[in-house]
């Protein structure tokens, strides 16, 4: 990576508590574009609270964002989508009960001139996106309810991709998929990645994401433990990034990192 | 979108598997559920035509009693619409029976107290002001509940009870307890009655209007599914549905045509115009009735909001997955104060409907009608868990609560006993929804 320019996202010694507990403590990321960063660690190591704060679920109680260098004011989902970031998340966050096009759009409905919805035209461009992810889809007037993992999953990336993101948060996007389905979006990954646009993944499976990443930033007790590039690292050394906090030579230590090293 | 259709089938052409009558729900696209709600309703008016005196000689499906049914079931029906959506984003509404008594009582006062010495008695624009008066004093109760639920996080059984308890009383304690009467004659169209209907002539035309809006939505969803080269319906279908729809308004009309009015009215309308009354009587169709009308024009906007706008959309969505709806960038508590709002004003015009049926207001007016209310929009198909249920399905929840109880009045059964009944077919209507969706998955 060329660290010269500017980069797409920054988190800057952002922190947030609730009730006393600090889930994210003084924690700092970047992004490039083009750029696979994986987030790693334990569960409750704050990776998806400190992405949520991206993502505008939550309010960080410290620290900056700045997008392209530019500081923005992020305090709810629609703000964050402003900024194109897209975010799937572990849950997939799908109304279970409306169809594949009402999810692609949800929030965002494309209307006809009187104010209506504009149902055809919303369900002709989802067959046009879910064509291009996932070209056995077909089921577009079920609830989704009724689709299997992996077509959840692809409605979920469908959304995120239709309204040109040029941030993809993923949160474990592979966890709830078989294997052919884990290949499936890891290609998609790819794909987006040479459109240029930036994405996070999160996960606390080193194996789903190592290949795919980049860059890793890990986290654990809502510290940064450290960054490193995953062509100087072995996964061991991540490992031991992870669940010791132990920083190996090549990467950067953060302020989580363990201190008698 | 909150039907329940048949599973598409994987090619784009659609397939020709299974039975004659799965490839005719397939190809017509009905939904499979209304079509057994219809079927249920169709078994009670039989059985009680049946057993009120014989196919033919029976007091159930005359016209009298159809016309009345559907004049009593008109204001259930207004709320069990809103109801809907209350329940569908996994709320519940305990005050509509208050709010009606209520805003029913201050309409009253509005037009019997109030206005008569500031614009005088029977100023044509009497109805209008109380009327408006209502369904302002209506949206505004019910969005002040929908605050406290979605603002102040405190559970909609919790609220609404309050709710009941609190609107019930005040209807009492704005005046005291007394009855309110009579009502304004234009007002007390909103009610029904030999006058509060439209007679033979504008029912014909408002059949005729309605045929026409059916075949033009089925030609103009052809035309929008066309435009994006969707599978289509068989043109078979497309003129089986045209013609189901356009034959059932006809026949409601020609229903609702046969009634007369009864003779002493018709006695009285006769020699207020002049008309000499002939040997054999005169016989004056009433047809569709006012409240009836105001019902299936609410019941049609409702179901435009919906299933077309994007507020509609929104209910759906939160009431699948209210964590989902906020992430998408929903602005889910102002949704949930809208739909309350919404509840509150149709309140407003059952209540106008009712104590214009009664011409009176009484502060015990709609005492139990939120269970009714709630019954019809669940024996409709409404589930309580949230996201399903839709409009007709309510409305014909409601049509069938007030044929059980029409057709046992009409074979005389004790009160406590229709309730019983009404209780039991509540628990089984929903029991067998429950069989239902379990095999549908």
């Amino acid at each position: 990576m060329t660290e010269q320019r500017t980069p797409l996202v920054e988190m800057k010694n952002i922190s947030i508590s609730f009730g006393g507990i600090h889930a994210v403590d003084n924690a700092s990321i970047d992004l490039y574009p083009g750029e696979v960063v994986a987030l790693l660690g334990h569960n409750g190591a704050g990776k998806s609270t400190l992405i949520k704060i991206l993502s505008g679920a939550y309010k960080r109680d410290a620290g900056e964002i700045l997008i392209n260098g530019e500081p923005v004011h992020i305090s709810n989902p629609r703000d964050a989508k402003g900024y194109g970031i897209e975010t799937i998340y572990q849950t997939l966050a799908v109304a279970d009960n409306v169809d594949a096009a009402a999810n692609l759009y949800l929030g965002r409905e494309l209307r006809t001139p009187w104010g209506t919805l504009d149902d055809v035209a919303m369900e002709a461009k989802a067959r046009e996106v879910m064509g291009r992810l996932n070209p056995n889809f077909r089921r577009f007037k079920e609830p989704v309810k009724a689709l299997s993992g992996g077509q959840r999953q692809s409605v979920a990336i469908a959304r995120a991709i239709l309204f040109d993101a040029r941030i993809l948060i993923m949160d474990e996007p592979t966890a709830a998929l078989g294997p052919q389905e884990t290949a499936q979006v890891g290609e998609l990954i790819k794909q987006l990645k040479r459109e240029g646009i930036g994405i996070f993944l999160i996960s606390h499976d080193i194996h789903d994401v190592f290949d795919l990443a980049d860059r890793v930033s890990v986290m654990k007790n809502g510290q940064v433990v450290g960054h490193a590039r995953t062509e100087d690292v072995t996964k061991d050394e991540v490992l031991g990034m992870i669940i010791l906090g132990k920083v190996p030579p090549k990467a950067i230590a953060g302020p989580g990192a363990m201190q008698s090293a | 979108m909150a039907k329940t259709t048949i599973a598409a089938p994987s090619s784009s052409v659609r397939q020709t598997q299974g039975t004659a009558l799965q490839r005719f729900l397939q190809a017509t696209e009905i939904d499979t559920r209304l079509l057994g709600m219809i079927g249920a309703l169709l078994i009670i008016w039989l059985g009680f035509q049946l057993t009120t005196g014989g196919l033919f000689g029976g007091l159930f499906l005359t016209p009298r009693n159809l016309w009345n049914l559907t004049v009593q079931a008109a204001s259930v029906s207004v709320m069990a619409t809103g109801m809907v959506l209350v329940i569908v984003t996994r709320n519940i509404d305990l005050s509509v029976g208050s709010i009606l008594g209520f805003v029913g009582m201050i309409m009253a006062i509005t037009q019997a107290k109030i206005l008569p010495p500031l614009i005088g008695f029977d100023n044509p624009a009497t109805w209008i002001i109380a009327l408006a008066v209502g369904i302002a004093l209506g949206t505004a109760i019910g969005a002040f509940q929908g605050m406290i639920i979605a603002f102040l996080n405190v559970p909609a059984f919790i609220v609404t009870l309050g709710g009941l308890l609190v609107w019930r009383a005040g209807a009492f304690l704005v005046i005291s307890g007394a009855t309110v009467a009579p009502m304004d004659t234009k007002f007390r169209l909103m009610g029904g009655g030999a006058e509060g209907s439209i007679g033979a002539t504008a029912s014909w035309i408002v059949g005729v209007l309605a045929c026409l809006v059916i075949v033009a939505s089925i030609i103009n969803s052809r035309k929008q599914r066309k435009r994006f080269g969707f599978p289509l319906r068989p043109m078979w279908a497309e003129y089986f549905l045209s013609t189901v729809g356009c034959v059932t308004v006809m026949i409601a009309v020609w229903v609702l045509n046969s009634y007369y009015m009864p003779v002493n009215l018709a006695k009285k309308y006769a020699e207020a115009n002049n008309i000499p009354w002939p040997e054999g009587g005169l016989q004056i169709p009433l047809g569709i009735a006012i409240p009836v009308l105001m019902a299936v024009g609410i019941a049609i906007a409702m179901s435009f909001l919906t299933t077309r706008t994007r507020f509609g959309r929104y209910v759906f969505a939160i009431g699948g997955n209210p964590e989902a709806a906020e992430l998408a960038g929903i602005k889910t508590r102002w949704v949930t104060v809208r739909i309350f709002a919404l509840m509150g004003a149709l309140c407003a015009i059952a209540a106008a409907i009712s104590t214009a049926r009664l011409n009176a207001a009484t502060n015990a007016q709609g005492t139990l009608d939120e269970l009714y209310t709630i019954a019809a929009a669940v024996i409709g198909g409404t589930s309580l868990a949230g996201g399903m249920g839709t409009i007709s399905g309510a409305v014909l929840g409601a049509i069938v609560m007030q044929s059980l109880q029409s057709g046992m009045v009409l074979l005389r059964i004790d009160t406590p006993l229709q309730s019983i009944v009404i209780g039991i077919v509540l628990v089984m209507a929903v029991w067998l929804d429950t069989v239902y969706r379990g095999r549908a998955k």
